[in-house]
Parts: C-alpha cells; sequence; structure tokens
C-alpha cells in the first residue's frame, strides 16, 4: 500500500490543470484575458489530460447528435462531394467501354473467376498485380499529403463513412425535421405515430443500405446481368451473402453509429493525429479572439471584457458529430467545417469580421494572437514536407504511367522437363522437352512465332505437330487474352554439347513484340 | 491480500495485488468484448450440435447436420466422376485412328493418359516415361518402337501385353541364346558387325556373314529389325539394354527380354486409349501410314 496519491503533495494537487513549463494546460477554454501570453495556442500542445477528465467507463452511451441544417460555401461543397462520391459509386458499374468481341465490356470490372482487372483502356493480369500496389502505396502517400496540407479534409468530405452519415442525417431531416422536432421526437414515448415515422425513416435506411452493397457485387460480374439475375434468384450465393453483409454494415454504421465509427472504430483519425503538426491546416476556433465568450446583450454592455464569441451555440448544433469545437482540435472533429458556415453566418448578423471558427494552422493562430496580420489560408500548403509528399507521390505515379505505357502484351515461360534431362533419338540427335507458356495479353486472337536461337541445327514440333515437320520456328495461333500452353521438343544434332540456349517469342502483328528466354539444352556429351 | 480499495484517480477499484507500489485496476471488461465472447459461447454450442465435435474412440460424435469431411470429399469426388462422364463417352465413340483429327479430345485424352500413366505404367516406364537400359524398360519417349509407335500400335500393345502368356494375342518374340554357337572369335567378329551398322566399329566379312546366317532373318540384311517380330533396329543409336561390346555379347549369348503384363483386362478401353494418347504424345509418336486416309474408318456416332 504506497499509492502516492494518498500521501505528500501529490494529495493536494488539482489534477484539472497540468502544468508544463510554467504554463497551465487544462482542458477548459482559457480567457486570454486572465492566462499569459502564449498560452491560448499552447494549450493546442499536446500534454496529459487531468485525471480527473478520464472517463470512468470505457464504454460511453452514445449521446445521439441532431445536428441543425446549415447553409454556406463548406456546406455546398460538401453537396457537391457527396453527389460526386455517391455518383461514383453508383454509377460506375454501369458505363460500358468496347473492348472487342473478346472482352467484357463493362469499363470497370475485377472479374476475379479470370483473374483479369479491367478500369477502361487498361487490363491487369495478376502478374502485373504491382500496379494495384502501387495505386495502394499512391492513395496511401496521397493521405500524407491531404493531412499534412489540409488536415484531416479526407473525414471531413471524402470518407464513405462521412458521405454516407451525411446522407442518413439528411433522411432524418426529410422525414422527422430539423434539430429540435429530432430531439423532441427522440424523448417522445413509443405510440403508433413514432413507430409509423420510425419506421419509415428505417426502410429509408434499408433501401439506401441495399442499394449500396447491390452496388458492390456489381463491380465483380456484368452489371446488367447480375443486376437481373439478382432480381430472378438466379445470381451466386456468395453475392447474396455479400450484399447481405454490406447492407447490414451500412444500415448499422451508416444509420446509427455514425460518429462512433470516427470515434472509436477508426484507425486513421488516430494516425491523422501523429501526422497533423503545427503547419497543418485545421479547422480551429480562434480562442484568443472569442474569449472571455459571453451573451451579445453581456457583450453590448462592457465590450471590454469579452471576446466576439456570444456562446450561441450554433457551432455546436450544427456539428454532424456532435463536438464543441472550442475545446480546441479533438478526436471527434472531422474537419467538415460546417461550423466555419455556422459561425461566419452570426458573426455576419452581429456585424463583427468572419472567421472566428475557421481553417488556419497552429502556428499562424499564434502569429494572429500576437498581432501579426492573418495569413491566407492557402500559404500553408506551401511547405517542405507537402512538396516531398507531392513529389513522391507525383514520382510513384509517373512511374506507374511508365511501366503501363512500356508493358508487353506478350510474354514467354519455359520450363525444361528434367525427367528425363534428354533423349537420344534413333538417329543419334539428342531431344530436349519443354514446356512453353504463350501469353497472349491483347483482346484478339494473335499469331506468335516461337524460334530457338543459339542452338546450330535445331529444330523443334510439339505433342500436337509431327516430328517430321520439325522446323527452327514454330507459329502458334494464341487465343485472345489467354495463355496457350505448349509441350515443345527441341532436336540438335548428335554432337552437340550441353549450353545455354533462347528462345525467342515473336508476335507476328504490327507490334512485333517479342520475348526471350534462356534456357538449358542437355546432351549426353558433356561440357557447359 | 485481499486489499481492494477504490482507487481515487479513477475511482476503479484495485484488484488488490501491490507490487513495489504498483496497483492494478480492476477495470472492467468493454461490453462490445463480453458480447463478443457471449456469442462465440453460443456459436460453439450451436456449433457442437450441428456438427461432429466430440472426439469418440471410433470418430467423432454426427452433428445434426450429417456433415463429414470424407463425406464432402465423396461428394466431390462423384461430381468430379460426373464431369468426366461426357467426355469419356465422346472418347469411347471415336475410333482411335480419328482422335488426332479432334485437338480438344486428344489433349483431353493425353492429360487423362498423364495421370493413368503414373498410376500404373511408371513402376517400370519411369515417371517421365524414359525407361531404364539396365533393366530394359523401354524408353517411350524416343522414335524408336519395337512394335511400331502409331496410336494403334500403341493401344495394341497395351492391350495385349508383351510376351504375356496368359494373352494369346500378346506381342511374341523369341530370341534363342546362343551360348555355345560362336567361339570366342566369331562372337568378336559378329559384335564387330553389329556396331558397324551404326557405324562404331569396321566392318569385318566374318561377322557378316554371321549375321546373315543366324541374325538376318529377324532383324533383317541390314539390321533394321523387324516390328512384325518386335526385333530391334540395330543400325540406329538406341539401344534397349546398353550398346557397348560387353553388353551386346551378353545379349548374344543369352538374350533377356522383357515382359509388359496385358492391360486389357485391368484397365477400361477409354482408359487404355487415353494411355495410348499419352504415350503416343511423347515426341516420338508416329503417324498412321495407310489407315489415316482410310474413309472406312470412321467416327461412329452412335453410343
Amino acid at each position: 500500500m504506497n499509492n502516492p496519491d494518498e500521501t505528500g503533495a501529490g494529495k493536494d494537487r488539482d489534477w484539472s490543470v497540468v502544468l508544463d513549463d510554467g504554463v497551465a494546460k487544462t482542458n477548459e477554454p482559457v480567457s486570454s484575458a486572465t492566462a499569459s501570453t502564449g498560452a491560448p495556442t499552447r494549450r493546442h500542445e499536446p500534454h496529459e489530460p487531468p485525471r480527473t477528465q478520464m472517463p470512468e467507463k470505457l464504454y460511453e452511451k452514445r449521446k445521439a447528435v441532431h445536428n441543425k441544417r446549415i447553409d454556406g460555401p463548406f456546406r455546398r461543397f460538401k453537396w457537391f462531394v457527396m453527389f460526386v462520391t455517391l455518383a461514383i459509386y453508383y454509377l460506375t458499374p454501369w458505363i460500358r467501354w468496347d473492348r472487342g468481341p473478346f472482352a467484357p465490356d463493362q469499363a470497370v470490372l475485377v472479374d476475379l473467376a479470370n483473374r483479369r482487372f479491367y478500369m477502361f483502356g487498361i487490363e491487369i493480369w495478376p502478374h502485373e498485380f504491382y500496379f494495384v500496389a502501387g495505386l495502394l502505396i499512391m492513395a496511401g502517400i496521397g493521405l500524407f499529403l491531404v493531412t499534412s496540407a489540409v488536415g484531416r479534409a479526407w473525414c471531413g468530405y471524402a470518407c464513405p463513412q462521412t458521405v454516407w452519415t451525411d446522407l442518413f442525417q439528411h433522411i432524418d431531416r426529410f422525414v422527422d425535421g430539423d434539430r429540435n422536432a429530432r430531439a423532441r421526437l427522440d424523448k417522445a414515448p413509443w405510440g403508433p405515430k413514432k413507430i409509423a415515422r420510425r419506421s419509415f425513416k428505417w426502410s429509408i435506411y434499408l433501401l439506401i443500405s441495399l442499394a449500396t452493397g447491390g452496388a458492390w457485387i456489381l463491380y465483380f460480374a456484368d452489371a446488367p446481368t447480375l443486376f437481373t439475375d439478382f432480381f430472378t434468384g438466379q445470381a451466386a450465393p456468395v453475392a447474396y451473402a455479400t450484399v447481405g453483409i454490406l447492407t447490414l454494415t451500412t444500415f448499422t454504421l451508416g444509420g446509427f453509429m455514425r460518429e462512433q465509427v470516427c470515434i472509436y472504430m477508426c484507425p486513421w483519425p488516430r494516425i491523422q493525429t501523429a501526422m497533423l503538426d503545427e503547419k497543418s491546416l485545421i479547422v480551429t476556433y480562434k480562442d484568443w479572439r472569442g474569449e472571455p465568450r459571453g451573451s451579445l446583450k453581456k457583450a453590448k454592455k462592457d465590450p471590454e471584457h469579452y471576446g466576439d464569441c456570444i456562446d450561441c451555440n450554433q457551432c455546436v448544433a450544427v456539428c454532424p458529430t456532435g463536438i464543441d469545437i472550442r475545446e480546441g482540435p479533438q478526436i471527434g472533429c472531422i474537419t467538415c467545417a460546417l461550423c466555419i458556415d455556422a459561425c461566419d453566418r452570426v458573426m455576419k448578423d452581429i456585424g463583427r469580421p468572419r472567421g472566428l471558427i475557421d481553417y488556419a494552422t497552429l502556428e499562424a493562430c499564434r502569429e494572429e494572437a500576437q498581432g501579426h496580420p492573418a495569413q491566407p489560408a492557402w500559404k500553408a500548403l506551401l511547405r517542405p514536407r507537402t512538396f516531398v509528399y507531392f513529389g513522391v507521390w507525383g514520382g510513384i505515379g509517373v512511374a506507374l504511367l511508365f511501366a503501363l505505357g512500356t508493358r508487353s502484351h506478350t510474354d514467354l515461360t519455359v520450363s525444361p522437363d528434367r525427367n528425363p534431362p534428354y533423349m537420344l533419338l534413333s538417329d543419334g540427335s539428342v531431344r530436349n522437352s519443354y514446356t512453353l507458356k504463350l501469353r497472349n495479353m491483347e483482346s484478339r486472337p494473335r499469331e506468335m512465332e516461337v524460334s530457338v536461337e543459339g542452338l546450330p541445327g535445331a529444330r523443334m514440333w510439339t505433342d500436337t505437330i509431327n516430328a517430321r515437320e520439325a522446323a527452327p520456328s514454330i507459329t502458334f495461333n494464341v487465343p485472345a487474352d489467354q495463355i496457350r500452353t505448349v509441350r515443345a521438343y527441341v532436336m540438335a544434332p548428335s554432337n552437340t554439347t550441353s549450353r545455354e540456349f533462347t528462345f525467342r517469342l515473336t508476335s507476328l502483328d504490327e507490334q512485333r513484340e517479342t520475348d526471350t528466354v534462356e534456357t538449358r539444352f542437355d546432351a549426353p556429351a558433356g561440357g557447359s | 491480500m485481499a486489499n481492494k480499495r477504490i482507487d481515487e484517480a479513477t475511482n476503479t477499484e484495485t484488484v488488490g495485488h501491490e507490487w513495489d507500489g504498483i496497483e492494478e485496476l480492476n477495470t472492467p471488461l468493454p461490453r462490445w468484448w463480453l458480447w463478443t465472447f457471449y456469442l462465440t459461447i453460443i456459436f460453439a454450442i450451436v456449433y457442437v450440435v450441428l456438427y461432429p465435435a466430440w472426439p469418440m474412440i471410433e470418430k467423432a460424435t454426427d452433428g445434426v447436420l450429417g456433415w463429414s469431411s470424407r463425406g464432402e470429399l465423396a461428394e466431390e469426388m462423384r461430381l468430379a466422376d460426373q464431369a468426366q462422364v461426357g467426355f469419356r463417352e465422346q472418347l469411347a465413340r471415336v475410333p482411335i485412328e480419328r482422335l488426332p483429327d479432334d485437338s480438344e479430345l486428344m489433349a483431353r485424352a493425353v492429360a487423362g493418359g498423364r495421370a493413368a500413366f503414373q498410376v500404373n505404367c511408371s513402376q517400370c516406364h519411369g515417371s517421365g516415361g524414359a525407361g531404364d537400359q539396365k533393366l530394359g524398360y523401354p524408353n517411350l519417349n524416343d522414335d524408336a518402337w519395337l512394335w511400331g509407335g502409331d496410336l494403334k500400335a500403341i493401344e495394341y500393345t497395351i492391350v495385349h501385353g508383351v510376351r504375356w502368356a496368359e494373352d494369346d494375342q500378346t506381342r511374341q518374340s523369341v530370341m534363342p541364346p546362343f551360348e555355345g554357337a560362336f567361339d570366342e572369335a566369331q562372337l568378336g567378329a559378329v559384335v564387330d558387325h553389329v556396331l558397324s551398322l551404326s557405324g562404331k566399329a569396321q566392318p569385318n566379312a566374318a561377322g557378316a556373314q554371321i549375321f546373315a546366317d543366324n541374325c538376318a532373318a529377324c532383324h533383317g540384311p541390314q539390321g533394321k529389325g523387324g516390328r512384325e517380330f518386335g526385333a530391334p533396329n540395330l543400325s540406329d543409336a538406341i539401344w534397349l539394354r546398353g550398346g557397348d561390346r560387353a553388353d551386346l555379347r551378353r545379349q548374344i549369348l543369352g538374350p533377356r527380354m522383357g515382359v509388359m503384363p496385358a492391360w486389357g483386362e485391368r484397365l477400361d478401353p477409354v482408359t487404355i486409349k487415353m494411355l495410348a494418347a499419352y504415350v503416343h504424345s511423347l515426341g516420338g509418336g508416329e503417324d498412321f501410314v495407310e489407315v489415316a486416309d482410310n474413309p472406312e474408318v470412321e467416327v461412329d456416332e452412335q453410343p
């Protein structure tokens, strides 16, 4: 029993304030009138939160968020992003793309059964999966880039969780009315009217969820065919299972869990928190300007003592995750900037300059607090870190494009028979057998010529061509978009010794693509 | 031990242990964790009822669903066999002379023959069909055939075997032993003559005379062999039982002759057809000389 809290100085310590470098840091709003210079922005620096603020339980019951309707430039931008992203998701599988008679005509198709990935003019084979890996790396570094430049913009605008939550919140508003009406209905006892309203709303949820789950599977098969099959009960069981699971997750994650996903489940906010620095744009409340807050009436009476914040709580009311931005940057803030719209509107109404809540970097905040003129937000983008990320991101992109442009649509692999390694023929010549794989990545059948180089006097034939027709090169017809496997026999005169030689594959069309493979010819006479 | 108290800072009970002033909080499990745990228990109970679960002496308890991995395998094998039925029927109808005309059917027959070869033939001929010179198992990859290398000849050999006493249509040939028939000089001369046929030694008149008297009846005057007798070609580069002098002497004095069982009674005709196609595809297969263009050999479309 030696708890330091029980004895000594710790007993009297006020845990709600953490002293660090002589500056009190608390999670309470700090008034610039009472704290020392620099304190308002320094409170954003990381510090251990006071112990008394720790949740008593790991599970906190969710408080429903009823966000108020707001209009403004950021809300309009959010509408725009929402329409674009949803349109991309729901409509992409229906876009057609003509690839000729030997390939599917769906523009974006992940054909798992045939192991092909189609994206408009690009077709990826399994062995080219590094293109997909490269895209994923680009997506990762793209998030670094976005985060270091504009903070959690992904969370605020483009993340599916955000988009669908936004959609469902609009449904809430459409069915149940705005913030106050929804809060009232929440509190109201269950009766026929509430049951009717809720079941109507939840059926809309379910329809959207079904469309979301249903659209997913269309990326993996021909959309029109699968669509009819799905509703006539002829689709594969896995299609129904996938739609079922995705409908369920959309329904629960978008309809009910919403901001909890961001706060408790998603790792990305935590990673982003680590990637943000004092030069990243975040949605921030300029407390040095707003504090101490007070109602408009009080502020009019005593303008000297009050800041610009009139404590109207509009920023809290419109927040889709139900946080108070005035408490500083926090894990629940997805930086959707709706509070900026709300605050700017209020500031306009009461005749004070906009931007009490605004996109700003912590560094800019500090400078502004010290009386320097405000920097335009876009200047925060111009700094080495964003340029480095952009350079890496762009470099990978250019490399991928280069690889895509120069890749060959022809490929040859050779595996020599090891049992037996060589074979004597009755005229004394030596024969080796090889399994050749001729890959045709064009969506049309092609003639390809396989020839033997570096083996004097060699002639070849196959298991379907007679030995009497053996020749130094053979032409094969390789079907569209397929690999043709050929068992080839190569015969060399009796005095041939073991050596390396080369198979050369040439496509007999205007492209004349070639591929060479060096392999070994074994013979009873030694040497190499 | 039990020195539980409420921790002031977190308002949580401690578990009552203390090591050098460090205590452990008795934090309750998160609710989602607890519910997941309960769900796994329910899942386990349902699983035990539905699927084989409790190990008994012979096997595990049968689940209500009656599922077993053996049963699943048997079902999959049955389905695989079923999928083969059409192909086998088609193959049964096609006379072997017409098999090469249908390249897709031929390719499937070769693939099926490869599997059957590994099971039935590789014990002697080797998994690559390369045979064994010491033991006298013929190499099936080369272009030397004792009994003929077209599809029909290969099929006949497989069906009836070689020197297989129980089959009266078997491939039959005997080379008499010449033990005591030649003296040392004569033996040397005939060995030289045989080697000279493939250019490995100088021809000599004595050897040629002995060869003409004793060997040419089966092996032919030029030593080209004869397929009607299964007599090997002595003028090519391929030797069934070795091609140096010692090997030849041994084979002349006391010939060893291989035996191959007749597979006609053990394997069904379709499998034999597939085996013939596979052996034919190994690189030495010969075309039909006269039947290929014979209009009388037609595909029987009726089963």
